[in-house]
């Protein structure tokens, strides 16, 4: 929906999303828990955190994947979910919510094309069918788009035909097509083999640098340091530091963000040490690593868990 | 052939299992089958010359196309269309749609066809000769307001289409309906729920997410049962005497045996051809498959394993 969002000076100083206070339980175990943020137009933000901090289901909330139990989130001025008649909130209907979404792109960790269309009909498929795009406007833009992530020779094939980084990069094209004013990012390379992950990050740092704005989900500290503008760390549900990745990643200042980065340390030193193991055929050495990365895991869980109960306790 | 001069292992060239019990199994199926061309041949009551005769006769070909086949076509067009709609309802959030679809469901899974048939054909128009729609008690308010209307919009003379082959449709298309709403209800569960996150994600309304999407993938679960019950429904046509229709193929094959006192000729005439129509069928459903099968190739087996890795992890 189209909302006005006043003058070009006001509307840049409002933040492009502004979350207040979000709270969300799944079945009385409560996920968030009082989440505030605001992310500027042309910011790139990325969140970390151990599993289940909280971190994708927030990322879902903004988009309405998942309804919010308290707090409000604006996007663009828009309150997400709900329409604010005299002080009353009012839900909205199914259109209105899916009319809120189209401003705001997404890609899934498991990528989720849609496997009974060709490349080219899934990167269509929205804006001919949602936004009433014509046939071939939609079309020289999708190829645009694909040329853009580096697929303008895949077109006609078929999902299943593709790698998962393939799959991924016409993800990305696919959300694009509707223009959105703000990108999601849920894990997008988690679900792929390592030697695919370079190609969708570098599609998203170019994204990044063309000014999108973009909040992303991920562990690749190489990426959350060099594009991130900021950083956020969540654990347990609440926001426990944040700040740009310099201070963060390098310098962090709470316990429980110090536990987390020293065990995705480890773990991405271990996996450097295993390709170099499996690259040249050595077997005792992988068996070590193996050995070593299990003990260090369950070392990092438990400095986590320690530091947590740490600040609680506080 | 096997080579001496090295030592490592060379080509295989094993000898096979024997199967003893293939060739005996076989040979008393041999026996039993040149039983059968025996009693056909020498059992003058077969009488296929005068089967083959019927099979051409032109009430039997007239039956078969406009009793078996249309009957067939109609029943199932009725049948999966509101048997789709009856899924859709009841994966619905509206509780009086769920409520619905399910006592239907109840209602006419219940009821053997054939019983179902003979209601319609005979009790409805014994109840109802006249439909009358138009405002409930109408007849009672207008003598209450003094008005000379009943209220009546329209008026169907029930009797002058009970026994039509659109009562035969109208019966075995809606008992259809309470089978294909269970199986259309299994193929859409069998979507991924990611499909339908994505769809929404790009700003789809529910309803066009269903049809754009989720229908077309729960396809390829749904075509198979749905071809064995097109077949079954071949075969349920001969139910249709029950109506009582009677243009259809095996009354009308059935009538010429007993007519010329030759009743096994008349009865192999229709068998013939419903395995002919049934053949036939087969043949179309496997290209149905194919087709809904689209995009579902094999997905790379490294892939695979990722993402069942990381639904395990989650």
């Amino acid at each position: 929906m189209a909302h006005e969002s006043g003058t070009g000076t006001t509307a840049d100083a409002v933040p492009l999303v502004h979350a207040v206070n979000v709270t969300k339980a799944f079945h009385g175990n409560e996920v968030l828990k009082g989440i505030d943020m605001d992310v500027r137009r042309g910011e790139v933000v990325v969140l970390l955190g151990p599993s289940g901090s909280g971190k994708t289901t927030f990322l879902r909330c903004i988009n309405q994947l998942e309804t919010i139990d308290g707090g409000r989130i604006w996007v663009d001025g828009d309150l997400m979910g709900y329409e604010d008649r005299a002080g009353t909130l009012h839900h909205l209907t199914d259109k209105q919510i899916a009319a809120q979404r189209r401003e705001i792109g997404m890609c899934f960790q498991r990528f989720n094309l849609f496997p009974h269309k060709t490349v080219l009909e899934n990167v269509v498929e929205a804006p001919i069918q949602v936004k009433g795009v014509k046939k071939s406007e939609a079309r020289t833009r999708a190829l645009q788009l694909l040329e853009q992530v580096g697929l303008g020779d895949k077109p006609s094939a078929y999902p299943s035909q593709l790698s998962g980084g393939q799959q991924q990069r016409v993800a990305i094209a696919r959300a694009l097509a509707m223009d959105p004013k703000l990108m999601l990012f849920d894990e997008p390379t988690s679900a792929l083999d390592p030697e695919l992950v370079g190609e969708v990050l570098k599609v998203m740092r170019d994204l990044a640098d063309g000014g999108m704005t973009m909040i992303v989900v991920t562990h690749e500290m190489g990426f959350a340091r060099e594009v991130a503008d900021r950083v956020v760390f969540m654990d347990a549900g609440v926001v426990v530091e944040e700040g740009p990745p310099a201070n963060v990643i390098d310098n962090p200042q709470h316990a429980r963000t110090r536990a987390f980065l020293s065990r995705m340390r480890q773990e991405e030193a271990a996996h450097a040490e295993a390709i170099v193991a499996t690259v040249t055929g050595n077997a005792e050495a992988l068996a070590a690593i193996a050995k070593a990365d299990a003990e260090s895991e369950e070392a990092a869980q438990a400095a986590i868990d320690n530091a947590r109960d740490a600040t609680q306790q506080r | 052939m096997t080579s001496t001069t090295q030592d490592r292992p060379g080509r295989i060239e094993a000898r096979p299992v024997r199967h003893p019990w293939r060739w005996v199994a076989m040979v008393v199926i041999a026996v039993l089958a040149a039983m059968m061309v025996s009693s056909f041949l020498t059992n003058e009551k077969w009488n296929f010359p005068f089967a083959f005769e019927i099979m051409q006769q032109s009430p039997v070909i007239e039956g078969l196309w406009k009793g078996t086949i249309f009957g067939t076509v109609g029943a199932m067009i009725l049948g999966i269309g509101l048997g789709v709609l009856l899924a859709v309802m009841r994966l619905s959030t509206n509780p009086v749609l769920r409520g619905v679809a399910f006592v239907y469901t109840w209602f006419f899974r219940a009821i053997p066809r054939y019983v179902l048939l003979v209601l319609l054909g005979t009790g409805i128009g014994f109840l109802y000769p006249v439909f009358d729609i138009g405002v409930p008690f109408g007849q009672q308010l207008g003598n209450l307001l003094g008005l000379e209307s009943s209220f009546t919009f329209f008026t169907l003379d029930y009797n002058s289409i009970s026994s039509t082959i659109w009562v035969g449709i109208l019966g075995l298309g809606l008992s259809e309906a309470a089978y294909m709403a269970e199986i259309a209800r299994a193929g859409i569960l069998s979507v991924d729920k990611g499909q339908s996150e994505a769809a929404q994600a790009l700003g789809m309304p529910p309803g066009k997410t269903m049809r754009r999407v989720v229908l077309p993938q729960a396809m390829r679960v749904i075509v198979p049962p749905t071809g064995n019950e097109t077949i079954a429904m071949v075969k349920d046509t001969s139910l249709l005497a029950a109506v009582p229709v009677i243009v259809e193929l095996f009354y009308q094959s059935y009538q010429f045996g007993q007519r010329s006192f030759q009743i096994m000729p008349g009865i192999v005439a229709a068998t013939l051809w419903y395995l002919i129509v049934c053949s036939i069928l087969m043949v179309g459903q496997s290209r149905l498959e194919r087709y809904y099968g689209r995009g579902f190739g094999a997905i790379p087996k490294k892939t695979q394993h990722k993402l069942t890795k990381i639904g395990a992890d989650h």
